[in-house]
């Protein structure tokens, strides 16, 4: 039950893009066409579970007994861009025209800060190794299904009739706010 | 203190190092052999992604050249210039790229032409226009003017005139055909810039009616035809110019009653 808990947190009322406002980068940058949208949320979705699942071995296994605990953003950055390294890899091969459409933003999932955050969020609330792996999953369902509603209503975007001043970057941010807004109605469900 | 520091370097070199192991190995296992030249094909190209070579954009207008399935000089947009790029980067000869131009096969502007008696006021684009009345000239056949083209243009060398008709910025233009395509009653068609003679006009009507739509229309006399042995053939009430027949030299220009044939060496 805990686990489920941590898990609906995770995704919805506490979701890190839009409550905590982490990984705005690729949740603007990659907001433009749902497919591309979605396939870098799932992109993002593996590198946080995988991350969660190192991050906290690394942490608990080497670390802690080591008494090394300083050295846990080091660790924890060398984690996240070792798998983005993986995944930029595997998605190359998997398939060249979703490699093309992420672009510079495969590789800027390294420095998405909700992917640190999520490694310190472990430590900073002790959580036990399942509970990392859901807390993952979590963050990363989340973010997927945020970055893939704010992608369906940029598609929609297009078609309205924006004053000038407030096309492309603006409204799209004015969008997220209100978007954050409508998540905020999730923070009395726990 | 000492040996907290080496604990230290120990841990972290030994992860690094595990992690490099761990890439190196996914590195042979995922390694992706793309041909490098498709890289360097794809730096040369425009990047316009417009599409005018037939292919999905400009990557994938590489690969189709490197893989020998595209022509060298396939590339509208970067003409004669981006083929010899191409040419050299893949070690062949390259073909002579003809730039393409689009013509605008109608001189029926708001002046030229004969208006309905009433007036269209829907959206203003050529598309809902000839779906929804034809807008407001009588001609079936003519540019609409609702400016289609210019708006689809991706390198903005098209305007509208103050006739309502579309005008052709040629030392812009790139030849990528996107305008012909969105002109629903097909009045602009590509050709290659070295042809001048043209029929700027697209009306079938038979020449009665032809001559009450519009003043500049042609009445399908085929006096053209007549005089061009071989050059230009009637098709209907409209001459069809055979290019590779065709002599500038027999064409009676100034013959024309309505001015429909031209020679835009000679106008310019």
């Amino acid at each position: 039950m805990e686990v489920i808990l941590i898990f609906i947190s995770a995704a919805i009322i506490n979701n890190f893009v839009l409550s905590y406002f982490l990984g705005i980068c690729p949740f603007i940058g990659v907001s433009n066409k749902i497919s591309s949208a979605f396939s870098m949320g799932i992109a993002t979705t593996f590198v946080l579970t995988v991350t969660a699942i190192v991050s906290w071995l690394i942490y608990f296994m080497i670390l802690l007994p080591f008494k090394l605990e300083f050295l846990q953003y080091v660790a924890f950055i060398l984690v996240i861009a070792s798998l983005v390294q993986l995944v930029e890899m595997v998605i190359k091969k998997v398939s060249q025209p979703l490699y093309r459409a992420l672009g510079i933003f495969l590789p800027l999932i390294t420095t998405n800060c909700a992917i640190l955050g999520l490694a310190l969020f472990i430590v900073l609330r002790n959580y036990s190794f399942i509970e990392s792996i859901f807390f993952g999953l979590g963050a990363g369902t989340g973010f997927t299904m945020a970055i893939t509603i704010m992608a369906g209503i940029r598609e929609e975007l297009e078609l309205a009739n924006v004053p000038d001043a407030f096309k492309g970057a603006p409204i799209t941010l004015i969008v997220a706010g209100i978007l954050a807004l409508a998540f905020m109605g999730f923070s009395g469900l726990l | 203190m000492e040996t907290g520091l080496i604990i230290a370097i120990a841990t972290m070199g030994g992860l690094g190092l595990l992690f490099a192991g761990g890439l190196a190995f996914a590195d042979k296992k995922l390694r992706v052999t793309e041909n490098p030249l498709i890289g360097k094909v794809f730096e040369v190209l425009p990047g316009a992604n417009c599409g005018g070579c037939g292919k999905a954009g400009c990557y994938d207008f590489a690969v189709n050249v490197v893989e020998g399935k595209a022509k060298i000089n396939g590339c509208p947009v970067g003409g004669n210039e981006t083929a010899e790029k191409i040419a050299q980067i893949l070690g062949v000869e390259k073909g002579v790229s003809e730039k393409m131009l689009p013509r605008v096969l109608c001189r029926g502007g708001n002046k030229e032409a004969v208006k309905k008696m009433t007036e269209y006021l829907g959206p203003v684009s050529c598309e809902a226009i000839t779906i929804i009345s034809g807008g407001d000239k009588l001609c079936a056949y003519g540019c609409v003017g609702g400016g289609d083209c210019v708006n689809a243009c991706p390198f903005d060398a098209m305007y509208m005139n103050d006739n309502g008709l579309p005008e052709i910025l040629e030392d812009i233009c790139t030849g990528c055909g996107i305008c012909a395509k969105v002109c629903p009653r097909n009045v602009i068609e590509m050709h290659p810039a070295t042809r001048t003679v043209f029929v700027l006009c697209k009306n079938q009507d038979e020449p009665k009616t032809a001559k009450e739509v519009c003043s500049v229309a042609c009445i399908g006399c085929g006096i053209c035809a007549r005089k061009s042995e071989g050059g230009i053939e009637m098709r209907g009430y409209l001459p069809v110019i055979n290019y590779d027949k065709l002599d500038e030299g027999l064409i009676p220009f100034d013959k024309c009653k309505t001015g429909a044939i031209v020679n835009l060496k000679k106008l310019s």
